[in-house]
């Protein structure tokens, strides 16, 4: 049990070591001082904090709401900020805003999230194989890549969610399917570099195979580049995810998706222009949040591209 | 590229008018490559999709030999392969299909309203370069003072602003409450139709007409909308200049040329922004691109008849050939002008030969 400290010794004391014990040990005191760099971040940290109350708004939104979302009130219709009862105003049905604002987190990072796993997989796939088989293969799965990098985004994300049908799981697939072509790009040029180094040469004659060198000795290699990327991306998923709702295309109504609050408070922006500015101020705090965090993120993982951006 | 490099070994080097052929072909090659890849994937979403396209022409009173002849002749019956070379002729031709909204065919439509993308797009464009490039210069010589600071702030505030909201918001200010500019739509309803069209673009049509109320009342529509989208477009142009700018200024030459005892104006705009020159059009090309796409959004909001409303109104209602029809116009000018901007890499800088 070298991974623990021994007696007389503190934690602290324990990560900030110059002589780790063990692998874990050295693993765990590099995670630890990218954690205080990262801590004397102050920007950074407001994004993580900022993130981390939305979390804790998602996962405790039916105590923290004051209405039902869904419960409509014909009597009491767009009614401003700060009237009784309602902190943000209703909405044209006569929904509380702040709460559909809240239970409307849940969507946000229920689609975040998914696109965030699916998009770098299928790009770490891609490009790890294309990067270690070489060749036609190579050639194949790049082309396919660079032609998804040739449509802009968010048309292509339009098609495929008019040829898959409206709805929250289509605008995450659309997403997704226009979103992996660059972990791809940089799956396979951390891959190019590290397929020719001596260590990968000495596993080979060890007799592993290719599957085993991908997953084990390549794949933790890009992590931490797609990492960074991830959650740079973040802000662009959250900002294309609510402007496919916008457009009608994502979740559809009632449920309390930002975007398409938005697209509802749209019709009323001159006389009432709270409905649609709150969710709106909403999409924008969590983009601006991940976009902190991921410059943060970047400058502790990623020392040389820092502060170019 | 290693493999490349292996074959070549042991040939002989072909001359240089002949290697600069190849580079062109190669080019040309995949370019084709990719239009042929980017009209198969529309292809794919045109065929998946649940609506059936012989309903939508015939109707759904129509007997069934109408029915089948109409599938027989829109070429249903033959295989995939071959009803991709079909609709690739089609689609080289110009033939995008008809409307099912206006049962006209989608490649006029697309010719009425793309110009009123393109005015939109480029004077974004204008905007975002004429304010940001001297931003991001700023920013990258007085590196760390407020100045600096207000370039990243409202580059921040560029990456995470949701367009469609910061144009609701802009209408709400500048239309609502202060009425500086005109509301959504390209012109105001006293001055449709009072100038020929020769482009499309009413500010240029106005312009060569001499009708210069005209040319006032489409740019107080328009100035808004492409505020907006310069915006954008400025928050990334300045970032790019400043990191460019802050390479440049950190060589060996700038600090010979400063101590020979230049002027600091000519060091920064004649030795170190001149070397950026290239890489900032190709910067700028890139963020025309997304304009072009950005212009989707944008163009809802203010109700502008351009390619972007054109794609999306054909979207909820299920119009499959305009849909595609306008993918693949903005998918074919997204690769031209990535394209375009390579080359003008590789031509102006040497090192990329």
């Amino acid at each position: 049990m070298t991974d623990l400290p021994p007696h007389g010794q503190t934690w602290r004391d324990w990560l900030n070591t110059d002589t780790p014990t063990s692998r874990s040990h050295a693993r765990a005191a590099a995670a630890w001082h990218g954690w205080l760099r990262l801590k004397s971040n102050h920007m950074a940290m407001l994004g993580l904090y900022i993130l981390i109350g939305l979390v804790a708004v998602a996962a405790f939104a039916p105590w923290i709401a004051p209405h039902d979302p869904l419960a409509q009130n014909l009597m009491n219709r767009l009614q401003p900020p700060g009237s009784p009862g309602h902190l943000l105003g209703t909405d044209s049905l006569g929904r509380d805003i702040l709460s559909r604002m809240i239970y409307g987190s849940r969507i946000t990072l229920y689609i975040v999230s998914l696109v965030a796993m699916i998009a770098p997989i299928v790009g770490l796939l891609v490009g790890t194989i294309a990067g270690y088989a070489g060749g036609w293969t190579d050639a194949i799965l790049m082309r396919i890549t660079d032609i998804f990098l040739a449509f802009p985004r968010l048309v292509l994300a339009l098609a495929f969610v008019a040829a898959l049908g409206a709805g929250i799981e289509n605008a995450v697939l659309a997403i997704s399917i226009t979103a992996w072509p660059p972990y791809a790009r940089i799956a396979r040029a951390e891959t190019l570099t590290i397929r020719n180094s001596d260590f990968i040469a000495a596993i080979r004659l060890q007799g592993a195979r290719p599957l085993r060198i991908i997953t084990r000795h390549i794949w933790p290699l890009c992590i931490s580049s797609l990492i960074i990327r991830v959650t740079l991306d973040m802000a662009g998923i959250i900002l294309t995810a609510a402007g496919l709702g916008f457009l009608g295309l994502g979740a559809q109504p009632p449920s309390p998706e930002w975007g398409a609050m938005v697209a509802e408070g749209r019709r009323f922006i001159l006389d009432s222009w709270w409905v649609a500015t709150m969710p709106g101020l909403a999409i924008f705090t969590v983009s601006l949040a991940f976009n902190l965090l991921g410059d943060g993120m970047r400058d502790v993982l990623d020392p040389k591209e820092g502060g170019t951006r | 590229m290693a493999i490349a490099e292996n074959k070549t070994v042991g040939r002989r080097t072909p001359p240089p008018f002949l290697r600069g052929l190849i580079t062109a072909a190669k080019t040309v090659g995949s370019v084709a490559i990719t239009m042929l890849g980017l009209m198969f994937v529309t292809f794919l979403i045109g065929r998946v999709m649940p609506v059936d396209p012989v309903l939508a022409v015939v109707g759904e009173r129509a007997s069934k030999e109408i029915y089948q002849a109409t599938y027989e002749a829109m070429g249903l019956d033959k295989p995939l392969l071959v009803q991709f070379a079909y609709y690739l002729w089609d689609v080289l031709h110009g033939d995008f299909g008809m409307s099912l909204l206006n049962a006209r065919p989608v490649s006029e439509d697309i010719k009425r309203v793309f110009p009123a993308t393109l005015e939109l797009a480029t004077l974004g464009t204008l905007i975002g370069v004429l304010l940001g490039v001297p931003l991001g210069v700023t920013a990258a010589v007085r590196r760390g003072t407020w100045i600096d600071q207000i370039a990243r702030f409202v580059a921040l505030i560029g990456y995470s602003m949701p367009i469609f909201w910061l144009g609701l918001i802009g209408l709400l200010i500048f239309y609502g409450i202060l009425g500086w500019v005109g509301g959504p739509g390209r012109l105001g309803i006293f001055y449709e139709d009072l100038v020929p069209v020769r482009t499309g673009m009413i500010l240029v049509d106005s312009a060569i007409d001499g009708n210069w109320s005209v040319f006032r009342n489409a740019f107080s529509h328009i100035i808004l909308p492409a505020s907006i989208l310069g915006y954008y477009s400025m928050a990334y142009i300045s970032r790019m200049t400043r990191s460019f700018m802050l390479e440049q200024l950190s060589a060996e030459y700038i600090t010979t040329a400063r101590v020979k005892g230049l002027p600091e104006r000519t060091v920064i705009w004649r030795h170190a922004f001149g070397n950026i020159k290239v890489q900032l059009i190709t910067v700028i090309a890139l963020s025309y691109a997304n304009l072009l796409e950005g212009a989707v959004l944008t163009e809802t909001i203010f109700s502008w008849p351009g390619i972007g409303s054109y794609i999306t109104t054909a979207l909820l209602s299920a119009d499959m050939a305009a849909v595609l029809g306008g993918t693949i116009v903005v998918g074919l000018i997204f690769v031209l002008i990535n394209i375009f901007s390579d080359l003008l890499y590789k031509f102006f800088d040497p090192r990329a030969k």
